[in-house]
C-alpha cells in the first residue's frame, strides 16, 4: 500500500514528508526531479514513474506535487484518488491548498495524514469523520483553546466510523433546515475551422448543500433521467432505486458534497451555445499576419451567455498583436504567447469582434502550427443537456425544509481549431 | 494563529530550550513543546535527542498530547530501541482502556513501531483486540497483523494470527471484512503460494455482501480479491457479475476500474449467445468513457487500461472513438495514449474521421506528438486496407507542408506502406525524391535509401541518387550505411551494366575503410556472393519479402490475457506482468483468464483455449524477472535463460577473455593448421569472410524484420547487435563465441601460465562508459587468502574529474555486502584508470536473486548514481574449511534425497583426474576420496558456502574421454547450476 508521501513545491523543494511504514530516504525523489526536468512543464510529468526499488505516483494540484512512494503492486488509481482526497481535505480544512497554508498548519496536517492512512491503508477519508476527530483550525477556537487549555482533537469515537451511514454524523441539529442543489454542466467540445462540431459532450455534476436536522431520507427525481449516459454516485445514493425507478434516494451527508456526476456523451446531440467565426492567417512574406474573430449566439435556449472569454495560443514566432476589440479588453502575454480576450456578456444585437494585425519576428518564416482558441462562458439558470429536477421529497423527519435548485452551464474544454 | 510560530529559534539552541519546556509542569506548555518538536520533525530536522523527554509526556489523559507523542514515537523508536521500551507499559495499559478509540490507537501505534522488543509485547494486546467487541478496534487490529507480518513474519505465523485474520472475513461488520481482506492480500503478496485467501463460494458470498456496505477503499480491496477467484460455472460467474455491476457507478474511479477488472475476467466464462453477455458489454462502455473526464492523472491510468481492454474486446468501445480525440490542453502523456487507442479503434467505418483528426494533430506544436500522429497515419494505412489510398494522399499533403520533421516521419511510414502494399503506390516516389535533401535523421535517410534501392528499376536516376549519398558515407550512421550498401547491391543486380563502378566503390568503402564489424561483414558477404555466384546473389538479395503485418504493435495474446487479470494495477500501466518488475513478488503465479463454458466460444476465439495451455510459461517477450537493472543497462554478459543451443555458462564471457591475453601470438601459431580456424571476428585481413553472421540484420528495413530476433539469438550469442560500440572496447565479448579448436591450445596455455590458486576470471566490462556518463567499470570477483574481493578498474572517459565514489549492493542471494567503503582516495582525472579492490563480507541482507549469483550494484560519484548487475562465480563463496570427513560425507550423501541430485556434463576438459583435483582444490573444492572403477576415476568432493550450505560432488573422469560427468547433491538444490558453472570455469582455465 502507500508507503510514503512527499509534498514538493513548484521549484522542486520537498517541504513535507510522511512515512506510514519504514522511512524512505528523500533521495528517491531524485527520479521524480529528473522526470520533471525532462517534462519542462509541471503538468506534463507522467503520473506513474518506476525506479529500481519503488514506484512514484504523483498528482499535481495547486502548483504542488503530491508524490507518493509505493513498493508493492498497488492499484495506481487508488493512490491517485487518495492523493486527490488529501488535497481536497487540505482545501476543506484550510480554505486553500498551498505551500504557505500547509506550512502554517504543519501539525494539523501531520495529524490529518496520520488519521487518513494506517500502514498505508485508508482509515478515515470522509471529511465529516475527520472533522469530528481533528477540528479544523479557526481563530476563535485557537483563542479559546489557549485560554481554557482545550484541545483540537476530539476524544470521542466518531460516530460515523461504524454506522452503516459512515458519511453522516449523528445528532445533527439546525434551526434553519435547508437543502440546496446545484446542477452544473460543462461542455467539452472541439469545433473545427468551419464551425462544425468534431466532438462534444457534457460533464454534469449535482452539488448539494444540505443542512437538515436528524436523519432525513431524501428522494430527488428528474423530469428526464434517461438523458444521462453514465452516472457516478456519492456512496449515500441507493443504487437499486436508481436502477429500477431512476430516482436518487439517499440519506445525505451533512454539509457540502457531490451527490452525483453524470455524462451526456457525444452520441446524443449536444447543443453548442455560441458560434465562432474566425480567421487567423499569416502571410508568406513580410512577417505578419491578420486576425479576425467574431462570436455570436447559437443554441442558448433564450438565455444570456455571460463571462465570455477567448484564449488564443499563438505560434512562438508571434511578436506582438495590434488588435481592436468592439467589446471587452484583450491582452497579449509575450512570454506565454497567449492572447486573452475578456468579453463579458454576449449581446446578440451587437456581436463582439476582435480584429487587427499580428507581427512576427523579423525574417521568421510563416509558422507551421495553427493557433488554437479556447472559449470560456457561463449560462445561468440553464442545464444545456435539458436535465431538470422535478421534485425533492423528504422522509423520516417531520419538519419542512427549505429547498432550492440552481442550474449553471459552463464551458469545459471548449476548443476551436483554426 | 499558525504553526509557523513553532519554527522561531533563539540563540540558546533550540534543543536545549525544548527540553526545558517538555519537562515543564504546565500541561499547556508541554503540549506546545511537543508540537514544536513534531513541527521540526516534519521538516526533517533531527530531534531524536529529545526522546526521553517526549516519552515522559506520554502518560496523559489528554488525547491530543497522546497522539502527538505517538507520532513522535513512530518516527524515532527505530533509532532508539532501548528508550522505546519505556513506552511499552503505557501502550499495554491503553490497550485495556474503556474507550475503544484509545484501545485502537494504542494497538495501531504499537504496530508502527518497528522495534523487535516492542513487537514482543504487542502479541497479547493484539490477540485481544482482534476479538474486541468494538468493530472499530477489530478493523484496526486486522491492519496491525499486516504491519506485524512485515516486521516479523514468523512471529505472526507462530502466534496463529493468520487464522484469526481469516476468521475476520466472516465478521459481521463490512469494514472489518474489508480490512481483513486488505491485510490478507498484502501478506499473500509476500507469500505467493500460501493460499491465504482461500476463496470458496461461501467466502465469496460474504465478500459480495460486505462489498455493498463498506467504504470506497474497502470496495477496492474486496473487488481486487474477488478478481482472483475462479467461478465454478457460468451461472456463478453471471451472479457475481450482476452483484458487481453497480460498482461501475461509483464516484471513485479506482472502484470503477477494479469492478471492470472483475467483469472483464468473469465475462470470459459467459457464453456469448447469452443475453446477459450483450447487456454486460453495453454496461462497460459508459463508465470507461466517464473515467476520461476525470483529472489527467486518472485519465492516464484509465487510458493505459483501456488500451488493454480494446485489444481484448474491441466491441466495447468501438462506437466511442470521439472521446479519444485529443484536446489542445491535454498533458502530453494523455495525448500520446489517446493517439494509441485511436489507432486501435480505427476501422473502415470511422477511418475518415480518424484521418481528419490525425491530420489536424500533425500541425500541433509539440514535436513528439506531431511525429506520433504522422506515424499513426501510416499505421492506419496498414491496418485498414480500404483507407490506404487516403492515408497515402494525406501523407503526401503533409509532405507538401515541408515541415522538416513531418516530412521525415512521413517518409519512414511510407516505406512501411510500400512493404504492406507492394506495387501500388510507387507513383509517389517522385514526390519523395524531391525531399531528398531535407532528410537529416538517420531513420528517414535509411527509409528513403531503402525505397530507392527497392524500386531502382523504376527510378531513372537511382544511381545518381545513391551516389549522392555515398559521398559522405563515413559520416552516416550505421543504419544508413548498411541500408546504402544493400540498396546499391540491389541496384547493381537490377542494372548491372551501368553501376559496376558504384558497387565496387561501396564495397570497398564498407570493407576496407570502415571499422564497424557489422558493416564489414555484410560487405564481405555481398562481395563473395557477387563474385562467386551472381544468380544466387540475386536470389538472396532480391528475395520476396514477407508482408508486414498490421498486428505488430499488439500485445502478445498470452501476455494480454495475464494483463487483463491485472487491470487497474501497476502491471496494467506498464503493460508488463507483475513478475517482471515488482520486487519481492518472485514466484507469483501468473494469472490467467478462466476458460469459457460455452463450447461455441472456442471456435470464435481460438486463442482462448490454446493460450491457456501455455499460460504457465512466462511469455518470451518479457525480460526475465530480477533483470530490473539488466534491463536498464542491456549489459548482461550472456542471457542466462537462453534457450537455443547448449546454454553457455554465465561466466563464459569472462573466462574466454583470458584467451585474448594470448590471442595475438596464437593467431600466428595457428595460421598454418589445416582446419580453418574460426578467426576472431575483428581480424583485419580481407581474405577471411568466414563469418557466421549471415545477415542477421537482413537487407530489409529494420522494423518488422522477422529474421532479426532469430538471428540475434541463434547466431553467435555474444556478437549481439546490441554492442554497437567499436570492438576494441570489449574484447571479451567478441571472443566469446570462438570455440572448439582453440580450446585445446588455451588449455595448455592456461595450465602452464596460471598460478595454482583460486581461479578468478579476467575483468570484464560491467558498466560501459556510455551508460554511465563516462565512467567505465570493468571488474571481476576473486577469493584471495580467504577474503572475497571485488576487483575493479574505474576508468574516467568523461571530460571532467570524478570524485566521491561510493558503492552499494542490492540485497542478494548470499548477503554479499561491501566490508568497507570504496577506497578511491584521489580524484580520477579524465582518461585515467584506477584499480580498486573492495573486500566483501557476507553479512548483508539476503534476498533470492534470479539467477542465484546475480549481484545488483549501485555506484555513485560526483556526477550521478549508476546501476549495473553482474554475476559472480559461486566458487568465491567456497570457504577454506570445506573439507568434509569421509564418514560424514557418506552419511550426508545418503541422507540427501535423490531428488536433490543434479547431473551435468563438462565437455572438452583434458585434465587428468589428479590435475583436476589439484586445480579444484585451489578454489576450495576438496577431494575427499578417489575410486577407480573400470578405468573411470571417481572423485568425491565437498565444498561449503559462506552461508553454511554444503555441496557434495561426484566427478567422473574417464581416461581418454574429454567429457566429465559431475553429480551434485545439496540440500539447497538451486545452487547446483551455479556450482556446476564454477566447476566448468575452474577446470577449463
Amino acid at each position: 500500500m502507500i508507503h510514503s508521501l512527499f509534498l514538493i513545491n513548484h521549484s522542486g523543494d520537498i517541504f513535507l514528508e510522511k512515512h506510514w511504514k519504514s522511512v524512505i530516504s528523500r533521495s528517491v525523489c531524485d527520479y521524480f526531479f529528473e522526470a520533471k526536468e525532462k517534462a519542462v512543464d509541471p503538468e506534463n510529468v507522467a503520473p506513474v514513474l518506476q525506479t529500481p526499488h519503488h514506484y512514484l505516483i504523483s498528482v499535481y494540484r495547486g502548483k504542488l506535487f503530491f508524490l507518493s512512494v509505493v513498493q508493492t503492486e498497488v492499484p495506481p488509481l487508488f493512490v491517485i484518488e487518495f492523493l486527490h482526497r488529501v488535497a481536497d481535505t487540505f482545501q476543506d480544512y484550510f480554505g486553500e491548498c498551498s505551500e504557505g497554508v500547509i506550512k502554517d498548519n504543519l501539525v494539523t496536517v501531520y495529524e490529518l495524514l496520520e488519521e487518513m492512512l494506517d500502514n498505508g491503508f485508508p482509515l478515515a477519508t470522509e471529511s465529516n469523520v475527520l472533522k469530528e476527530m481533528i477540528r479544523p483550525p479557526n481563530i476563535l477556537r485557537s483563542v479559546v483553546n489557549t485560554l481554557t487549555g482545550g484541545s483540537n482533537v476530539g476524544d470521542k469515537l466518531p460516530t460515523g466510523q461504524l454506522s452503516n451511514v459512515p458519511w453522516r454524523r449523528a445528532g445533527v441539529k439546525y434551526t434553519n433546515n435547508e437543502a440546496y442543489f446545484d446542477v452544473i454542466e460543462e461542455i467539452d467540445a472541439i469545433l473545427d475551422k468551419s464551425g462544425t462540431t468534431v466532438f462534444a459532450e457534457i460533464q454534469g455534476v449535482v452539488e448539494a448543500c444540505v443542512r437538515l436536522t436528524g436523519m432525513p431520507d431524501l428522494t430527488l427525481s428528474f423530469m428526464n433521467p434517461r438523458l444521462l449516459d453514465d452516472v457516478s454516485f456519492h456512496p449515500c445514493v441507493r443504487f437499486k432505486r436508481w436502477e429500477s425507478e431512476r430516482v436518487l434516494s439517499f440519506i445525505p451527508p451533512d454539509g457540502n458534497f457531490t451527490l452525483m456526476t453524470y455524462h451526456v456523451s457525444s452520441q446524443n446531440l449536444v447543443a453548442i451555445p455560441v458560434y465562432v467565426k474566425q480567421n487567423i492567417s499569416f502571410f508568406e512574406s513580410g512577417s505578419c499576419g491578420r486576425l479576425d474573430i467574431t462570436i455570436g449566439p447559437k443554441q442558448n435556449m433564450g438565455k444570456t451567455v455571460e463571462g465570455l472569454m477567448v484564449t488564443i495560443h499563438m505560434p512562438k514566432v508571434v511578436l506582438s498583436a495590434n488588435l481592436t476589440a468592439t467589446q471587452g479588453n484583450y491582452t497579449y502575454d509575450l512570454a506565454t504567447k497567449v492572447v486573452v480576450w475578456d468579453i463579458g456578456k454576449l449581446n446578440p444585437q451587437k456581436l463582439p469582434n476582435l480584429r487587427g494585425s499580428l507581427s512576427l519576428q523579423a525574417g521568421a518564416p510563416k509558422p507551421d502550427e495553427n493557433p488554437s482558441l479556447n472559449i470560456d462562458l457561463k449560462i445561468q439558470q440553464l442545464a444545456i443537456s435539458g436535465l431538470k429536477v422535478s421534485r425533492l421529497d423528504m422522509y423520516g423527519e417531520k419538519y419542512k425544509p427549505f429547498k432550492g435548485v440552481k442550474y449553471l452551464t459552463k464551458a469545459g474544454k471548449f476548443q476551436v481549431r483554426t | 494563529m499558525t504553526d509557523s510560530k513553532y519554527f522561531t529559534t533563539t540563540k540558546k539552541g533550540e534543543i536545549f530550550e525544548l527540553k526545558a519546556e517538555l519537562n515543564s509542569d504546565k500541561k499547556e506548555k508541554k503540549k506546545e513543546a511537543v508540537k514544536k518538536v513534531i513541527a521540526s520533525m516534519t521538516v526533517g530536522k533531527d530531534v531524536s535527542a529529545l526522546f526521553p523527554d517526549v516519552v515522559n509526556c506520554m502518560q496523559t489523559d489528554n488525547l491530543e498530547l497522546k497522539k502527538l507523542v505517538y507520532l513522535y514515537l513512530m518516527n524515532y523508536a527505530k533509532s532508539q530501541p532501548d528508550m522505546a521500551i519505556m513506552a511499552v507499559n503505557t501502550f499495554v495499559k491503553d490497550c485495556e482502556d474503556p474507550n475503544p478509540l484509545i484501545r485502537a490507537l494504542a494497538v495501531r501505534t504499537m504496530g508502527c513501531i518497528r522495534v523487535d522488543k516492542i513487537t514482543e509485547y504487542l502479541c497479547e494486546p493484539l490477540r485481544k483486540c482482534l476479538k474486541d467487541e468494538d468493530p472499530y478496534v477489530r478493523k484496526t487490529a486486522a491492519v496491525c497483523v499486516a504491519k506485524l507480518h512485515d516486521i516479523n513474519a514468523q512471529l505472526v505465523e507462530d502466534q496463529g494470527f493468520l487464522d484469526t485474520l481469516k476468521d475476520l472475513i466472516s465478521d459481521s461488520n463490512p469494514m472489518v471484512v474489508a480490512n481483513a481482506v486488505a491485510a490478507l492480500s498484502e501478506i499473500a503478496e509476500s507469500h505467493p503460494n500460501s493460499n491465504l485467501l482461500d476463496l470458496n463460494p461461501q467466502t465469496i458470498n460474504k465478500l459480495l455482501t460486505a462489498l455493498n456496505e463498506c467504504t470506497e477503499w474497502g470496495q477496492i480491496f474486496i473487488l481486487d480479491c474477488l478478481a482472483n477467484y475462479t467461478p465454478r460455472d457460468d451461472r456463478e460467474s453471471q451472479s457475481i457479475c450482476e452483484r458487481v455491476t453497480p460498482r461501475l457507478s461509483h464516484a471513485n474511479s479506482a472502484v470503477v476500474l477494479s469492478a471492470v477488472k472483475v467483469l472483464m475476467k468473469f465475462m470470459e466464462m459467459l457464453p456469448k449467445d447469452l443475453d446477459y453477455y450483450g447487456t454486460l458489454l453495453k454496461k462497460l462502455a459508459p463508465p470507461l468513457v466517464t473515467l476520461l473526464s476525470a483529472e489527467p492523472e486518472l485519465q492516464y491510468v484509465a487510458l493505459r487500461n483501456i488500451n488493454l481492454i480494446v485489444q481484448r474486446r474491441p466491441e466495447i468501445l468501438k462506437h466511442e472513438m470521439k472521446v479519444f480525440f485529443v484536446k489542445y490542453n491535454d498533458p502530453i502523456y494523455v495525448k500520446l495514449e489517446k493517439l494509441d487507442i485511436m489507432i486501435r479503434l480505427a476501422s473502415q467505418a470511422n477511418i475518415a474521421q480518424v484521418l481528419a483528426e490525425l491530420k489536424e494533430y500533425a500541425t500541433e506544436v509539440d514535436v513528439d506528438f506531431v511525429r506520433k500522429a504522422v506515424r499513426a497515419i501510416g499505421r492506419c494505412a496498414i491496418k485498414v486496407e480500404q483507407s490506404a489510398e487516403r492515408c497515402v494522399s494525406t501523407l503526401l499533403d503533409l509532405i507538401q507542408t515541408k515541415v522538416n520533421y513531418v516530412v521525415q516521419e512521413a517518409i519512414v511510414v511510407i516505406k512501411d506502406i510500400f512493404r504492406k502494399y507492394p506495387n501500388k503506390y510507387e507513383s509517389v516516389i517522385a514526390t519523395l525524391c524531391e525531399n531528398l535533401d531535407s532528410l537529416d535523421e538517420p531513420e528517414a535517410r535509411a527509409a528513403m535509401i531503402w525505397i530507392v534501392g527497392e524500386y531502382a528499376e523504376r527510378i531513372d536516376n537511382a544511381d545518381e541518387l545513391l551516389e549522392s549519398f555515398l559521398e559522405g558515407f563515413h559520416d552516416e550512421s550505421t543504419q544508413v550505411q548498411l541500408q546504402l550498401l544493400t540498396a546499391i547491391v540491389k541496384l547493381f543486380l537490377k542494372k548491372p551494366t551501368e553501376t559496376q563502378e558504384l558497387v565496387q566503390q561501396v564495397l570497398s568503402l564498407a570493407t576496407q575503410d570502415s571499422d564497424n564489424p557489422d558493416l564489414r561483414d555484410r560487405g564481405y558477404i555481398y562481395w563473395r556472393l557477387l563474385s562467386t555466384d551472381p544468380v544466387a546473389a540475386k536470389e538472396v538479395v532480391l528475395a520476396e519479402k514477407p508482408l508486414i503485418s498490421e498486428e505488430t504493435d499488439l500485445i502478445e495474446p498470452t501476455l494480454l490475457e495475464e494483463l487483463i487479470c491485472h487491470i487497474g494495477t501497476l502491471a496494467s500501466v506498464y503493460h508488463k506482468p507483475p513478475s517482471a518488475f515488482v520486487e519481492g513478488s518472485r514466484g507469483v503465479q501468473h494469472k490467467r483468464l478462466p476458460g469459457s463454458a460455452g463450447s461455441g466460444e472456442s471456435v470464435e476465439s481460438p486463442d482462448t483455449g490454446s493460450a491457456a495451455g501455455v499460460a504457465d510459461a512466462p511469455p518470451a517477450v518479457i525480460p526475465s524477472q530480477g533483470d530490473l537493472l539488466g534491463d536498464l543497462l542491456n549489459l548482461d554478459l550472456a542471457p542466462p535463460t537462453a534457450t537455443t543451443g547448449p546454454p553457455p555458462p554465465a561466466t563464459s564471457g569472462m573466462q574466454m577473455g583470458a584467451m585474448d591475453l594470448l590471442g595475438g601470438g596464437l593467431d600466428s601459431l595457428m595460421g598454418d593448421e589445416s582446419e580453418p580456424p574460426p578467426i576472431p571476428l575483428r581480424t583485419d585481413t580481407p581474405q577471411s569472410p568466414q563469418s557466421p553472421q549471415l545477415s542477421h540484420q537482413s537487407p530489409s528495413p529494420p522494423d518488422y524484420s522477422p529474421t532479426e530476433l532469430g538471428g540475434d539469438l541463434g547466431g553467435s550469442p555474444a556478437m549481439g547487435a546490441g554492442f554497437g560500440a567499436p570492438p576494441a572496447a570489449m574484447p571479451a565479448s567478441f571472443n566469446a563465441p570462438v570455440s572448439g579448436g582453440l580450446d585445446d591450445l588455451f588449455d595448455l596455455g592456461g595450465g602452464v601460465g596460471m598460478p595454482m590458486g583460486a581461479y578468478s576470471a579476467p575483468k570484464s566490462i560491467w558498466l560501459p562508459a556510455m551508460k554511465a556518463k563516462g565512467l567505465e567499470i570493468t571488474g571481476t570477483f576473486a577469493r584471495r587468502a580467504g577474503v572475497i574481493q571485488m576487483e575493479m578498474t574505474l576508468t574516467n572517459k568523461a571530460m571532467s574529474v570524478m570524485t566521491d565514489f561510493a558503492i552499494q549492493f542490492n540485497r542478494n542471494s548470499f548477503g554479499l555486502a561491501p566490508a568497507g567503503p570504496l577506497q578511491v582516495l584521489t580524484p580520477v582525472s579524465p582518461n585515467q584508470s584506477i584499480e580498486v579492490a573492495l573486500p566483501l563480507n557476507t553479512v548483508g541482507p539476503v534476498m533470492k536473486m534470479e539467477p542465484l549469483n546475480n549481484l545488483q550494484v549501485a555506484v555513485k560519484n560526483n556526477i550521478d548514481v549508476f546501476y549495473f548487475s553482474s554475476q559472480y562465480p559461486i566458487s568465491m563463496l567456497f570457504v577454506e574449511d570445506g573439507k568434509m570427513e569421509r564418514q560424514v560425507f557418506l552419511a550426508t550423501w545418503k541422507d540427501i534425497p535423490n531428488d536433490n541430485e543434479s547431473q551435468f556434463q563438462i565437455k572438452d576438459c583434458h585434465l587428468s583426474s589428479d590435475a583436476a583435483s589439484n586445480k579444484l582444490q585451489g578454489s576450495n573444492i576438496f577431494t575427499i576420496a578417489k575410486r577407480t572403477v573400470d578405468g573411470q576415476d571417481m572423485l568425491y568432493q565437498s565444498m561449503k558456502l559462506t552461508n553454511g550450505i554444503w555441496v557434495l560432488a561426484e566427478l567422473r573422469v574417464q581416461a581418454g574421454n574429454p567429457n566429465y560427468t559431475i553429480s551434485l547433491k545439496c540440500r539447497a538444490p538451486e545452487v547446483s547450476q551455479c556450482v556446476f558453472q564454477s566447476y566448468e570455469a575452474v577446470l577449463k582455465n
